[in-house]
């Protein structure tokens, strides 16, 4: 049995697909942050087999729910207060996204044009694609 | 302040009345000498052009207002690595509008937002090329009297093509419009597109043959297969003659068909078929300058 400490403030994000924490943990930055994360990954579910958690110990406005629901929007996001869960927060795509993936096509803007952030808009709901807000080349993640 | 990026920025109506002002435009030019007097257009092309930009200058001109501006990249900023944002921002001091043709696609959409002048997007690599679209569609309400209820064939490069995917977009907004989509495999229109029309049950297929579809039409746009949005030569020079319109596969047509084309052409129209009175595509040069004028003046809030 593995025990991970519990965490006073931050959040438990939890039903990430095994495999998927370590970019999770580099896309929401938490690398260029000094707060205590625990990773643990490969954890037996009977959902979906295997999985990932995530435990972030900061504020709880601090982590960019956007990007998360990007990656992931069946990701379960526990709000942790005073070491218990106080919450749990529904995860939606967002609209537009920003400065989070880039697009690759050689014919874009985004690959000459310097300090031009890479923008995706949510083209279609229901199959999550996202197109380059300037040549509208599809955003291929899943 | 508007800009056009897309022919989507424009409502129907929009659209229909911007058609109404370029019809009185070529009913009665004379009045519309001195509209643009004191106004600059800048046309920024990084891309070389001779139609679009010429059509852009003549229409300026022919509102009374100045042009400025470059033929190519290599005699701006640009070769000196300046974004285009930066340029745009200088722009803005020297004119009072900008056409801006760019072989990156987007670039007139960066343009747009660091600018305080009206950006128009003069053709953005293989993206979008919406006053070509406006010509078009001017062109065919002018020629059938009608924007709905026929079947349009878009033949040659609908991968790269340009005016293909912008005239598309507008196009599917009009009822009763079938599309046929007629291309080598390796050209078919980009999945964008293709969802698109799906997602609004728009009716649309994909052939390979011209032939097969040539007396269902009532109207054919012809495309170049462009050379300049190949990285790969051997591939262009396979497809690049493709499909080459003759007067063999005009006896197939319909009556009334309207053979369009963008323009440049090289080898996809036979010259044979210039003088046969389906042809439209050096008609729709001339609406090129009516339209473009009526946007001008619409863009800069004019009016006469």
């Amino acid at each position: 049995m593995l025990n991970v400490g519990r965490i006073k403030e931050g959040f438990v994000l939890d039903h990430i697909k095994a495999g998927q924490c370590l970019s999770l943990y580099h896309m929401l930055k938490l690398d260029q942050r000094n707060c205590t994360v625990a990773m643990i990954l490969n954890v037996v579910s009977k959902k979906m087999g295997k999985k990932d958690i995530l435990k972030v110990e900061c504020g709880v406005d601090e982590l960019n729910f956007d990007v998360l629901a990007f990656i992931d929007h069946k990701i379960t996001v526990n709000v942790i207060k005073g070491e218990e869960i106080i919450d749990k927060m529904p995860l939606e795509l967002p609209g537009e996204i920003s400065g989070i993936i880039y697009c690759r096509n050689p014919r874009c803007i985004t690959s000459i044009e310097q300090g031009l952030p890479h923008i995706f808009i949510l083209a279609d709901m229901d199959e999550q694609v996202y197109r380059c807000k300037y040549c509208e080349e599809k955003h291929e993640h899943r | 302040m508007r800009h056009l990026m897309s022919p989507l920025d424009f409502s129907v109506d929009e659209l229909n009345d911007l058609f109404d002002l370029a019809g009185d435009i070529e009913y009665d030019t004379a009045k519309y000498a001195d509209a643009c007097s004191g106004k600059i257009l800048a046309t920024c092309f990084y891309e070389p052009s001779t139609r679009t930009r010429l059509s852009f200058e003549s229409a300026m001109q022919r509102l009374g207002g100045g042009v400025l501006g470059f033929a190519d990249a290599g005699s701006s900023s640009a070769a000196k690595g300046e974004s285009v944002a930066d340029t745009i921002r200088m722009i803005s001091c020297y004119a009072d509008i900008c056409a801006m043709r760019h072989h990156k696609e987007g670039a007139p959409l960066v343009a747009a937002s660091n600018s305080s002048i009206p950006v128009i997007n003069a053709g953005d690599g293989g993206h979008q090329h919406p006053t070509q679209t406006l010509t078009d569609l001017l062109t065919i309400r002018s020629l059938t009297g009608r924007l709905q209820n026929f079947t349009i064939g878009l033949c040659g490069d609908l991968k790269f093509g340009r005016t293909v995917h912008s005239l598309i977009y507008a196009l599917m907004r009009y009822p009763g419009v079938d599309f046929i989509f007629i291309s080598p495999e390796e050209l078919r229109v980009p999945d964008y597109i293709a969802e698109g029309l799906r997602k609004s049950n728009i009716r649309y297929e994909e052939v390979i043959r011209l032939d097969e579809v040539m007396g269902r039409l009532d109207l054919l746009y012809m495309t170049r297969v462009q050379k300049e949005r190949f990285f790969n030569e051997e591939d262009y020079v396979r497809l690049k003659d493709f499909y080459i319109l003759d007067r063999e596969k005009m006896e197939a047509a319909k009556d009334e068909v309207l053979i369009l084309h963008p323009l440049p052409r090289v080898n996809e129209i036979a010259p044979e078929i210039d003088n046969d009175p389906r042809a439209a595509y050096f008609r729709q040069v001339k609406y090129g300058v009516y339209v473009r004028m009526a946007l001008i003046l619409s863009l800069l809030e004019i009016k006469v």
